[in-house]
């Protein structure tokens, strides 16, 4: 190999490093809070929809929809979905658990966000695969580090 | 040459007098409300979904609660709050008589609930204080702020005014200097408003609760670095009806949902 | 009993998946906060919420510090026939609050 095919390998080698955000030890801690949840169970993109706005006003409110394709009949429903934020302290945020009443397997509240991350959604349907989503939400002002001062 | 000479001169003085961007950024008193993003607005605007709704309703059943020791209510004097507390809030701070100096609304029911209830007063930040002032503060919403001004409010409003343009703290900061000088523009990325009390008391996102208007006046002085001055105090009574004054012509929109 | 509201519909047509809203009055302190003393305030947060109808589970949610304060709840009902629709929020201290309508269907 000689020096620009080597000089080559190295920049697009970098450049894939750098594409996706920089890793965090809370990236390693969301992967941990979906394991201890679902096991190391596969999971396929799609089905399951996050709402979200793409520049949050506050991390301490952030409003969050989320929807999952199904038709909810006694065969074929979604038995769970929970929400993680991949670099919260505390990765995740809520399990809904949906009951023979649920008219649809959506569910809107308003989450918590530390920083810029990204929210992921990941449902179990009565067959038990898993499907997941995962949405970027820009935060200027954090949940976790607010209220230092005394007022 | 002499018109010519006064044409001069009167062309300056108009033009020294042509709005700058201070003055242009006050010509119209604007709400917090528009500099809020699209999802804040919303949530305010539903009725169920705005958190500071919950304190209103709190407020409504405490209206009606009897209070030891005197076993009165609100409700045994001021019976049915939508018309007896109608407007009331758009005239709040106002000069009192009885007290001999302004006073706001928490003033006035804690002035109710121990010359007229024999009860004891509530003190600010309490989910009672605040579940009064923002079910009273509702009443009102969608009505124009309406503050007197003279005669006996004047020397408190003259002490309000010079507090807002007074630069205070450790960073040396007047409330005009980033309410008026620096509306629109960005402070840790958020927005800076005109610093209007028209929706108090707010239900803050960073506070995670509803809060009063000295509390904020508490939190912008901390923020600073300036020491605040107590809960109550005449100095904050006085900003809020200078406030109040500024945003005249705003309507209610208690309860407000700020960041 | 902490300060709660409920929104559920007035009725509802057989089958209709109606919109139904829960929010209760809570802190949900995150455990980051600091008192004026400068000592951290503990988690305390609301655990669980549970909405019942026709004498099964519409939703049960399991809440997290992650969840901003005065939580707020919407999510949909299959309405089948008038009955209660019960709401319960359990305080991770054990305090139960809770709340009821009637859904009209038919």
């Amino acid at each position: 190999m000689n020096r620009r095919d080597a000089l080559t390998a190295i920049g697009s080698g970098a450049t894939l490093i750098l594409l996706p955000l920089m890793s965090f030890a809370g990236d390693q801690d969301v992967t941990d809070a979906i394991k201890s949840v679902f096991g190391g169970k596969p999971m396929r993109n799609g089905r399951v929809t996050l709402e979200l706005p793409k520049l949050a006003e506050t991390g301490n409110s952030v409003p969050l929809t989320l929807s999952v394709k199904s038709p909810m009949s006694a065969h074929d429903r979604v038995l769970r979905a929970c929400i993680f934020a991949s670099r919260n302290p505390r990765p995740l945020i809520a399990t809904m658990t949906f009951g023979p009443h649920a008219g649809s397997a959506s569910f809107n509240t308003n989450i918590r966000l530390s920083g810029t991350q990204d929210v992921i959604g990941i449902a179990e349907m009565s067959d038990h695969s898993l499907w997941r989503t995962q949405v970027r939400v820009f935060v200027t002002v954090g949940a976790c580090d607010a209220l230092q001062t005394r007022y | 040459m002499l018109r010519q000479g006064l044409l001069g001169i009167a062309v300056t003085i108009w033009t020294l007098q042509l709005p700058t961007h201070a003055d242009n950024a006050n010509s119209q008193p604007r709400s917090g409300y528009s500099f809020l993003s699209a999802e804040t607005r919303r949530m305010q605007d539903d009725d169920f979904a705005n958190p500071g709704m919950l304190w209103v309703e709190e407020g409504r059943k405490l209206w009606n609660q009897p209070d030891a020791p005197g076993g009165k209510s609100c409700q045994s004097c001021h019976a049915n709050p939508e018309q007896s507390m109608r407007g009331t809030t758009t005239h709040f701070p106002r000069y009192s008589a009885a007290a001999g100096r302004v006073i706001n609304l928490e003033q006035q029911i804690n002035r109710c609930r121990v010359e007229n209830m024999k009860s004891s007063p509530l003190a600010y930040e309490t989910e009672t204080l605040l579940a009064l002032t923002n079910f009273i503060s509702h009443q009102a919403k969608g009505m124009t702020i309406d503050v007197a001004v003279d005669g006996p409010a004047a020397p408190s409003f003259e002490r309000g005014k010079e507090s807002f343009y007074m630069r205070r703290g450790q960073l040396n900061l007047s409330c005009a200097n980033c309410h008026e000088q620096h509306v629109g523009g960005r402070l840790h990325g958020e927005p800076i408003s005109q610093g209007q009390i028209n929706g108090f008391p707010i239900y803050r996102q960073l506070w995670q609760t509803s809060g009063s208007t000295h509390r904020m006046f508490a939190w912008c002085n901390e923020a600073v670095r300036a020491e605040p001055y107590p809960a109550g105090s005449q100095e904050y009574v006085d900003l809020e009806l200078f406030e109040r004054w500024r945003g005249r012509g705003l309507s209610v929109e208690t309860p407000a949902v700020r960041r | 009993m902490a300060n709660s509201r409920i929104k559920v519909p007035e009725s509802a047509r057989v089958g209709e998946a109606v919109e139904i809203r829960a929010m209760v009055m809570h802190p949900m302190e995150n455990g980051y906060n600091v008192d004026t003393q400068g000592t951290t305030i503990p988690v305390h947060i609301i655990t669980d919420f549970v909405c019942r109808y026709d004498g099964a589970e519409v939703i049960r949610v399991k809440l997290e510090p992650g969840l901003s304060a005065n939580p707020f709840f919407s999510f949909y009902l299959k309405a089948t026939k008038t009955g209660a629709v019960d709401f319960e929020w359990v305080d991770q201290d054990g305090t139960v609050t809770t709340a009821g309508a009637t859904l009209r269907v038919g």
